[in-house]
């Protein structure tokens, strides 16, 4: 050929794939996006799992109902509390199980202080990858550190807490908790504003996370959509209103709403909720009985044959446990709903066809996890 | 809590708890070691306050030993070989020689300082402790990592290119160390005091990024190649806008030698920060991008593309990439002391404190805004960062040019004192610095993200429907 046109030598458009993680310092765990890319635009992406299966629904078959709780820490590990909460709603409403009044009050208290610490975490690893080296990862992790502090305090474990037993909690806080629990909620307004004032009008951060990953209303609910990222794309739906468990109907909160269904809206939705949290945990405090903080259950709770769908609101949205007993102690069934695997479903329409910069930062706003990813 | 009554769990833990701090440790000194410290730390005191008398007092002054000037012993050194009747090869190599290795001792200090001051810094930003277990204060932490790295085996990816792979770390060097000749550190006390001290500045500093594209085109990496890439763009689109505000200050001091330009703002006693804010905020900014710092640190953005160009060095390979990144930095801060900040000269302080001290602090108050930018800010994205050299850095340093221009005519030809005309062209550069930012802002579209929205409360659950219910409520 005489001539050759420059577009058939031209190798500039030509897409190449790209592994983001396994180790990654973005994926959050050990999760892989294999990201089919042009330049710096992202064309295609598939979402890679199950690097973290540890095979938790199968292994619970074998358990009873009480042995199975350990697993749900490790399900979501910075929502041990929540997911504690989960399975134990499940399990008493399968088998009939009445639970104190005060048990009720110490749930609200440790699952309301849990979300502050996962939306802690959640929020400043969002801004860590929108590039701000850790420092306000670090500021967030001052107070989540004092409330990894008050769950050691009462059952000895910060992380994997296993604290939630069916028909209450394990134990009645000690009595240097309350004072304590005092001291953090009064703190905690003035931190969570320093913090705000730290990011939420630093014009990059704006630039950043404003009209990025946007999802509409519509495309949240068809893709099932839960938790704050459901509510930053302005549908108001928070379990603890919908259909309140505990005591939630005695508490009065108010469920942020995002007006944009961007990046910017999720973390602000996120920030918001830490302060309804810190509300909320006031007035339990005040408003909390004494008595018994656990009813005695049979050692092999044995619940009557049938079927059951247990929900709560965690940090990340809705978490359901799908239980079947066949009337033995074990369940026949045991299945998870994870809010961030079917949360990670809708990143394909909020990646492709953006930047990598603005993918990532999508991502970070989804607030994955990746052991209630793969469980 | 309790804990603290339970012996330390872990070799750290029981590290941390019996550690106390230098001042702890001296209160635990004998009487006698206690008297005999003060006493050496008062002799100290008296011997300095005694050598500062004596400078003070021009005792010393334009000796080869005189403190203030090292520049003053290399030329008495080459006054005296010269007067042995050598060949003048001789002395002419014996400077260069001397004054390469004060430059790369002085760069190597700096390096080792430097790279304990950031992490120490940063974690003062970031209320952590930083490190603080090797030697006092943690001040040994830089030669504790560089044993560590260079203990590290070197490992090659698959496919790289053996050479080119190879190279990098070592060229990335050359530029950083060629871009110290022409600062002034005092009077007559540069490497090589070039006519044309900018044009090398800027023609070593875009150098650079050769080595940069080496490391990442031969890695045979995805992330290396585009953080090779995305530095290679962001070089080219910065290096404008850095020679534009250079221009500007040539126009002004008319002269491209570097000691000339702060010989002008030592004599119209102005720091050119001041009569140019413009273009210094436009030489640190475009300066973050070019040497990769927060918050422009696209090139090795470690949220998206892990390292960067250097994301398959392992070992003191990795460890050359980062001590350059820091000596840049520094390189950076000691051009912009001397184009904007008055360089060795400190308001007639220069004649009774030595001028490199000088210029040091003034690197030292540069670094410390750049990690303190590194502390605070998110990054930008790539189109983000590009934007801004192409649509308003450049257009608004074109602009401060023709005035700038017009402002050296005045100064030069007009016969007025100094002190109007050079008063005139701050309040000018001002002026156009407030308004023509915001003007051109304006023109170009550009609205603040500033009050962003903040969530609708709201107590009433529903799915889309209610939804729409809550949008439509302002």
């Amino acid at each position: 050929m005489a001539t050759t046109s420059d577009a058939a030598n031209d190798t500039a458009n030509e897409p190449y794939v790209l592994n983001i993680g396994p180790q990654h310092p973005s994926t959050h765990g050990v999760f892989r996006l294999r990201v089919v890319m042009d330049g710096e635009v992202i064309r295609d992406l598939d979402m890679i799992v199950g690097y973290l299966h540890r095979s938790m629904e199968k292994l619970a078959e074998e358990r009873t109902y009480t042995q199975n709780i350990p697993f749900t820490d490790r399900a979501d590990y910075l929502a041990a509390m929540s997911n504690n909460l989960g399975l134990c709603l499940a399990v008493e409403r399968l088998a009939g199980v009445e639970v104190p009044e005060r048990a009720s009050y110490l749930r609200v208290i440790f699952a309301e202080l849990q979300r502050i610490a996962s939306h802690a975490m959640a929020n400043g690893t969002l801004v860590s990858d929108a590039g701000a080296w850790q420092t306000p990862l670090l500021y967030m992790f001052r107070e989540r550190e004092k409330i990894l502090d008050l769950f050691e305090m009462t059952c000895g474990a910060r992380l994997t807490t296993n604290y939630m037993r069916i028909g209450g909690v394990a134990f009645d806080p000690p009595p240097e908790f309350w004072p304590a629990l005092q001291e953090l909620v009064d703190e905690l307004p003035a931190r969570i504003d320093e913090y705000a004032s730290l990011v939420q009008d630093s014009e990059i951060f704006l630039a950043r996370t404003r009209n990025v990953g946007v999802i509409t209303a519509a495309d949240a609910i068809n893709g099932s959509l839960v938790g704050p990222a459901l509510r930053g794309s302005g549908v108001p739906w928070d379990l603890r209103k919908a259909e309140p468990y505990c005591v939630y109907d005695r508490m009065e909160f108010e469920v942020p709403v995002g007006r944009h269904g961007d990046v910017y809206d999720r973390f602000m939705v996120r920030m918001e909720e830490t302060r309804q949290s810190t509300a909320i945990i006031k007035q339990a405090m005040a408003q909390i009985p004494g008595g018994p903080h656990k009813t005695d259950i049979p050692l092999a709770l044995r619940p009557p044959a049938g079927e059951v769908y247990g929900r709560v609101e965690g940090p990340r949205g809705e978490l359901g446990f799908y239980l079947v007993s066949d009337g033995t102690p074990a369940p026949y069934r045991f299945h998870i709903r994870a809010p961030s695997l079917i949360n990670l479903s809708l990143l394909r329409e909020m990646a492709v066809g953006v930047s990598l910069p603005d993918a990532v930062v999508a991502l970070g706003s989804l607030d994955i996890i990746v052991g209630d990813i793969d469980r | 809590m309790s804990r603290a009554a339970l012996p330390p769990a872990t070799p750290m833990a029981r590290q941390i708890l019996d550690h106390r701090s230098l001042l702890q440790r001296a209160r635990t000194l004998p009487g006698e070691a206690r008297v005999a410290l003060a006493l050496l730390g008062i002799m100290t005191v008296a011997a300095l306050a005694a050598v500062g008398y004596l400078v003070i007092a021009g005792t010393l002054d334009g000796r080869w030993y005189d403190i203030r000037d090292l520049g003053n012993g290399t030329s008495h050194l080459v006054y005296w070989m010269e007067r042995q009747g050598w060949h003048p090869a001789i002395p002419y190599l014996t400077t260069g020689l001397l004054g390469g290795l004060g430059i790369l001792s002085l760069v190597g200090g700096w390096l080792v300082i430097g790279s304990w001051v950031e992490r120490r810094l940063l974690a003062k930003f970031q209320i952590r402790q930083g490190p603080n277990r090797n030697g006092p204060f943690g001040l040994l932490q830089p030669i504790a990592d560089a044993l560590k790295l260079i203990q590290k085996e070197a490992l090659i990816p698959i496919g790289a290119d053996r050479l080119l792979y190879y190279l990098p770390p070592v060229l990335i060097f050359i530029p950083a160390m060629l871009g110290w000749a022409p600062v002034p550190w005092a009077a007559r006390m540069s490497y090589v005091d070039m006519n044309v001290g900018v044009v090398y500045a800027i023609a070593i500093s875009s150098l650079g990024v050769l080595a940069v594209f080496l490391a990442g085109w031969s890695s045979n990496n995805h992330y290396a190649l585009l953080g090779a890439m995305r530095t290679v763009a962001m070089m080219v689109s910065y290096e404008i806008p850095i020679s534009m505000t250079l221009l500007s200050v040539v126009v002004l001091t008319g002269s491209l030698q570097l000691s000339q330009i702060v010989a002008w703002q030592q004599q119209y006693h102005v720091w050119l920060i001041i009569v140019l804010p413009l273009a210094a905020f436009t030489f640190l900014f475009a300066s973050t991008a070019e040497i990769n710092r927060t918050p422009n640190d696209i090139g090795e953005a470690e949220s998206e593309i892990v390292a960067g160009f250097h994301t398959e060095y392992s070992g003191m390979k990795a460890g050359l990439f980062l001590a350059v990144e820091l000596g840049n930095a520094i390189l950076v801060g000691a051009m912009m002391a001397t184009f904007f900040l008055g360089g060795y000269t400190l308001f007639g302080l220069e004649t009774w404190i030595p001028g490199y001290l000088i210029l040091a602090t003034k690197i030292g108050a540069v670094y410390f805004v750049f990690v303190w930018l590194r502390g605070t800010l998110p990054r930008f994205r790539l189109d983000q960062l590009m934007g801004f050299a192409w649509k308003f850095l450049i257009p608004l340093a074109i602009v401060q040019l023709l005035v700038v221009a017009v402002e050296a005519l005045v100064i030069e030809q007009s016969g007025l004192p100094g002190v109007a005309t050079v008063s005139g062209a701050i309040l000018v550069n001002a002026l156009l610095t407030f308004f023509g930012v915001r003007a051109w802002a304006n023109a170009i579209g550009y609205r603040p993200e500033a009050g962003a929205s903040t969530p609708i409360l709201t107590t009433a659950v529903g799915g889309l429907r209610a939804a729409a219910r809550l949008q439509a409520v302002p």
